[in-house]
């Protein structure tokens, strides 16, 4: 995948939050990575270790501190042109958490899910955008009848629904997923997880899969990236990372996610983690390459003991 | 033969039936729920959002939205005061007062999920640790503190004696998480309730807090009932299962069992959609549809829309529980032995196997 | 752990159909739960109101005030400014009740000597005029006189509270909106015009332009609309960054859509209770003004200016303060307890389950 060019490329992202004049919340710092269209990033990281800011960074919701973003050939870091901020706003798209928050309580589905085609005057009448949303209604499995609904009328797994339609009536190169599936119950999870892997299919979007379940990123993505306390501490393939995680992190993370197996889990006792006893400072770290695309933030020494 | 001592059972709830009133009328949230916990085991409760599995204990505590109904149903709760002598009551008929003085936070303690809330902000640590203590056995001060101390110790917190003078908002969630086990195990009850109290960890803190609470229990000896949607943690500490779906139990079993041999389709359901790390397949199996809304009281067996497995009898009739073995039991007309012979879906039984020869390794 | 041995010991034979056992077939999966009831917004907030009996009670009392507001003083064939200097000082009488012995004329003076019954209809020989609430040291109708006075005093309410409304809503939620050095700045005047005493302002203004309906609007707009600013601040920044917002702007909406369209539907509740709590300040503002002689000019009448009025003749004839004072009491109370109550059913403390 590495010969064609990438859809997104960041590059030592940083993203600062002063808070007083004394201390300032380094949420992102300095991460790179590249996603390429038609393939799913998954990043994965607990709280306070930046994915959410990252991928709204990323968005432009924020202004970036420092680093560079590049998506689609063009640099959206800093002050946009209205054309670049044009493409920004269509081709790339954000699924949110919170089935509740993400909806507008006082607006009708259909009004929400046009909401991009209404701001960017992507239809010629009013028979056609009903159309289009009744289209993208059947595509993420709900009715055309449910256009006309409030948005509690609905489950907490149609509401999502309803936010990727949302998302993909713009035809995104590009969708940020940020935790979109946490706030659910397992069996909906599983839904939206296949709905997802299906759009994909059919259209061949980019995804950024912000999780913290690792379970769940495995399944749904391509390659991933390890963050903790605003570092991308490990990025690989799947397998890659899987298989043989290297950062102490990736190995303490992979070896706490529940397994369904009782027998085995019962007995099983994770890893423990803690850079400051272990003495790792990530930003003495470089990004080194281990073979592939499997890249570990380390200093020399951290990475001839870990890898050998 | 089983040790007398060990089978001994100290909660047994029969027949629990709950409703809500609300604005949009009324909500039938249990529908009729028996099981039991015995002495120094952990039973899991499980269920999606919706089915009722807090309101269960939240029945059992006296703690119910004031709302709340109990239209039918009794807990027996046996325990054992000081001096040896066994007391048994109806948890259900008990007066509020009552609960308050002898069963709360004495006999039956309450962890819950969010620990950013549970605890006090304006108090220390060590004074909320205390305070259990010393309100119902009238502990002096100086002999709280001593326990709090080794309370904390237990639970993990290194540096205890710097962290009683700590307030909340001092602590990392998962430290809150267990400074609230150590106040609910403060005056050694004999049941511990953990209400989904790792959902709002991180996955690293949630194992920790897992492995803790086992080794408390294997420690202390205490029963534990463990509320969760999330079958991987089930997995690590529960020795019995209960699956609940719109507000009655479907499948209940040893944890075994649910796990390498289940038999309601909804088990089936939960067990295939969570992907494990070992999943090769490009499609994750899906339960259609969401939990019913209980506003609406569904005739027949409440999964059965759901139910790609479903008979024609339950849209009519809802399933009895059908025994399969001594422990194992689960709610679905196909154990009928008129129904015809479904088996659980094939990447089910592939997993299941594959976990099985793991266990080999 | 007992559980029932298999069904056919429990149900009767007869009770299962010959297809019971088979399969089913296919689920809808696309199939909308409709068992997923909710209820509609405005529904619940009517529930909720109209479950608060203190409320619903307000509520009916302004109606029947407003309705005599408007129609009272076309009740009667007096209008509010004709004065009658024969017929001056004259108690309350109605037709009906006085025959039950109160309301027909008699008022009981005390002086320094004793005390008197008079009747001024029958010392006056007019045994055919009724005043209902009484006639005023000028002769000149109390009834028609009080609702003439509502009507000036809620209209001057209204308008002053809307426009306050429309002002202190847009300045808060800009404010809030950008935050920063704009919130900083527009924070800080507010805090300014705040700080100076609303009734200097308005006794100075009052100086300057010349009395009438529309400076008193004026004046009570300059000072009033502070509060509705801080109550929509306060809910923009609770909303700003709730994910649909952000969902908008990850769209590209413009921020003045967002403001306007998105976030203000979602707070019309609160908008609502503050402009019905203002509306008794702006009723009570206008009545010290025109208490203290800078509000209504005559002949026109508010409540304060009646008050104001019989306040001389209190202790003579009590009968022609009592009027304006109980319907600007009750106008205070139950617009107090109609925001009450509206606030309650739009924000209700209690969850249920």
């Amino acid at each position: 995948m590495e010969n064609k060019e990438p859809l997104l490329k960041v590059e030592h992202l940083k993203q600062y939050f002063p808070i007083s004049k004394n201390f300032t919340v380094k949420a992102v710092d300095d991460c790179s990575f590249e996603i390429y269209p038609g393939e799913t990033y998954g990043l994965v990281g607990e709280s306070g270790s930046g994915k959410t800011t990252i991928g709204r960074s990323i968005i432009r919701l924020y202004d970036p501190t420092g680093g560079k973003i590049t998506f689609e050939g063009r640099d959206i870091t800093g002050k946009m042109s209205a054309e670049t901020n044009d493409l920004l706003r269509t081709d790339m798209q954000m699924i949110f958490q919170d089935p509740m928050a993400c909806l507008n309580p006082r607006k009708k589905v259909v009004d929400i899910i046009a909401q991009g085609l209404d701001i960017h005057h992507l239809y010629s009448s009013k028979e056609e955008r009903e159309e289009k949303v009744a289209k993208i209604l059947e595509k993420v499995g709900l009715a055309p009848e449910h256009a006309e609904r409030y948005p509690h009328q609905f489950s907490g797994g149609q509401r999502q629904r309803v936010g990727i339609a949302r998302a993909l009536i713009m035809n995104p190169k590009l969708i940020i997923a940020d935790e979109c599936i946490s706030a659910l119950d397992v069996s909906i999870q599983a839904q939206v997880v296949n709905l997802m892997k299906d759009l994909q299919q059919e259209t061949g979007t980019s995804y950024l899969f912000i999780a913290h379940d690792l379970s769940m990123v495995k399944y749904i993505s391509d390659r991933i990236g390890v963050m903790h306390l605003g570092h991308l501490v490990e990025t690989g393939t799947k397998e890659e990372i899987f298989s043989h995680p290297l950062h102490p992190y990736t190995q303490s993370l992979i070896s706490a996610i529940p397994h369904p197996n009782p027998r085995i889990e019962k007995t099983r006792k994770s890893l423990h983690y803690d850079c400051n006893e272990q003495g790792i400072v990530y930003s003495d770290g470089t990004l080194h390459l281990i073979d592939g695309t499997h890249y570990i933030l380390a200093t020399d020494d951290e990475y001839k003991k870990w890898v050998g | 033969m089983m040790d007398e001592k060990e089978k001994e059972r100290i909660l047994s709830i029969r027949d629990l039936d709950i409703s809500f009133s609300t604005t949009s009328g009324t909500v039938h949230a249990i529908r009729g729920i028996d099981f039991d916990v015995y002495r120094g085991e952990t039973v899991a409760i499980v269920g999606e959002s919706g089915s009722g599995k807090s309101v269960t204990v939240k029945a059992a505590m006296g703690i119910l939205a004031s709302n709340g109904t109990i239209n039918s149903g009794t807990a027996d709760f046996v325990y054992h005061r000081d001096n040896g002598e066994k007391v048994e009551l109806d948890l259900l008929k008990t007066s509020k007062r009552d609960m308050r003085r002898h069963i709360n936070g004495k006999r039956i303690a309450m962890v819950f999920q969010d620990p950013m809330t549970s605890l006090d902000p304006t108090m220390q640590i060590g004074k909320q640790i205390m305070e259990g203590m010393i309100w119902h056995y009238g502990t002096s001060k100086e002999e709280a503190y001593k326990r709090s101390l080794e309370l904390l110790e237990m639970v993990g917190i290194t540096d205890a004696e710097k962290r009683m003078k700590n307030y909340p908002h001092q602590l990392s969630g998962g430290m809150r998480q267990r400074v609230v086990i150590a106040i609910a195990l403060a005056c050694n009850p004999d049941l511990l309730i953990c209400d989904e109290p790792t959902t709002a960890l991180d996955v690293t803190i949630q194992a920790k807090i897992l492995e803790l609470i086992k080794d408390l229990q294997q420690r202390l000896g205490i029963s534990v009932i463990y509320i969760t949607h999330d079958l991987g943690v089930v997995a690590k500490v529960a020795d019995y299962v209960n699956v609940m779906y719109a507000g009655k139990i479907v499948e209940r079993g040893t944890i075994d069992e649910i796990f390498y041999d289940p038999r309601h389709p909804y088990t089936w359901g939960l067990l295939s959609a969570m992907p494990d790390l070992d999943t090769e397949d490009s499609h994750l199996y899906a339960i259609p549809g969401s939990p019913p809304n209980m506003l609406h009281e569904p005739a027949g067996d409440a999964f059965s829309p759901r139910n790609i497995y479903a008979l024609n009898i339950d849209d009519r009739k809802e399933p009895p529980m059908f025994k399969i073995t001594e422990t194992h039991s689960a709610a679905t007309w196909l154990l009928d032995p008129r129904a015809p012979k479904v088996d659980m879906p094939a990447e089910l039984r592939a997993r299941i196997d594959r976990l099985l020869k793991e266990e080999a390794k | 752990m007992e559980s029932t041995e298999n069904s056919a010991a429990v149900l009767q034979p007869d009770e299962f159909l010959p297809n019971d056992f088979e399969l089913r077939g296919n689920t809808d999966s696309t199939h909308v739960d409709t068992n997923f009831a909710s209820q509609n917004f405005w529904k619940e907030v009517r529930a909720r109101f109209f479950a608060n009996k203190g409320a619903v009670f307000s509520l009916i009392v302004i109606i029947i005030l407003c309705l005599l507001a408007i129609f009272g003083p076309g009740m009667n064939k007096y209008s509010y400014s004709d004065q009658n200097l024969l017929e001056k000082n004259f108690a309350p009488r109605v037709p009906g009740l006085e025959s039950l012995g109160i309301f027909d004329g008699n008022e009981n003076m005390t002086t320094t000597t004793g005390s008197k019954l008079v009747n001024g209809y029958k010392d006056t020989g007019k045994e055919d005029v009724y005043y209902w609430f009484g006639s005023d040291v000028l002769g000149r109708d109390i009834w028609t006189r009080v609702w003439e006075g509502t009507r000036i005093s809620m209209g001057i309410a209204l308008c002053a509270a809307i426009i306050d409304m429309v002002i202190g809503m847009s300045y808060g939620l800009i404010s809030g909106y950008y935050g920063g050095h704009v919130d900083s700045v527009m924070q800080r005047i507010a805090e300014i015009v705040n700080g100076i005493p609303r009734l200097v302002i308005v006794t100075l203004l009052m100086l300057v332009l010349p009395r009438g309906f529309v400076t008193i609007v004026f004046a009570l707009m300059i000072t009033e609309w502070i509060g509705m600013s801080r109550i929509a601040r306060a809910e923009m920044l609770k909303l700003k960054e709730q994910e649909f917002v952000l969902a908008s702007r990850t769209l590209g909406a413009k921020d003045f859509f967002i403001i306007f369209r998105e976030i203000l539907p979602n707070i019309i509740g609160q908008i609502i209770t503050q402009l019905m709590f203002s509306i008794p300040t702006a009723i009570f503002t206008e009545a010290f003004l025109s208490f203290v002689g800078l509000g209504i000019p005559v002949p026109m009448c508010s409540l304060g200016s009646l008050i104001s009025d019989a306040f001389n003749s209190f202790t003579t004839h009590p009968y022609q303060i009592i009027p304006p004072i109980v319907v600007l009491a009750l106008l205070m109370l139950c617009f107090n307890m109609l925001a009450d109550g509206l606030r309650e059913a739009f924000d209700p403390k209690l969850k249920e389950m």
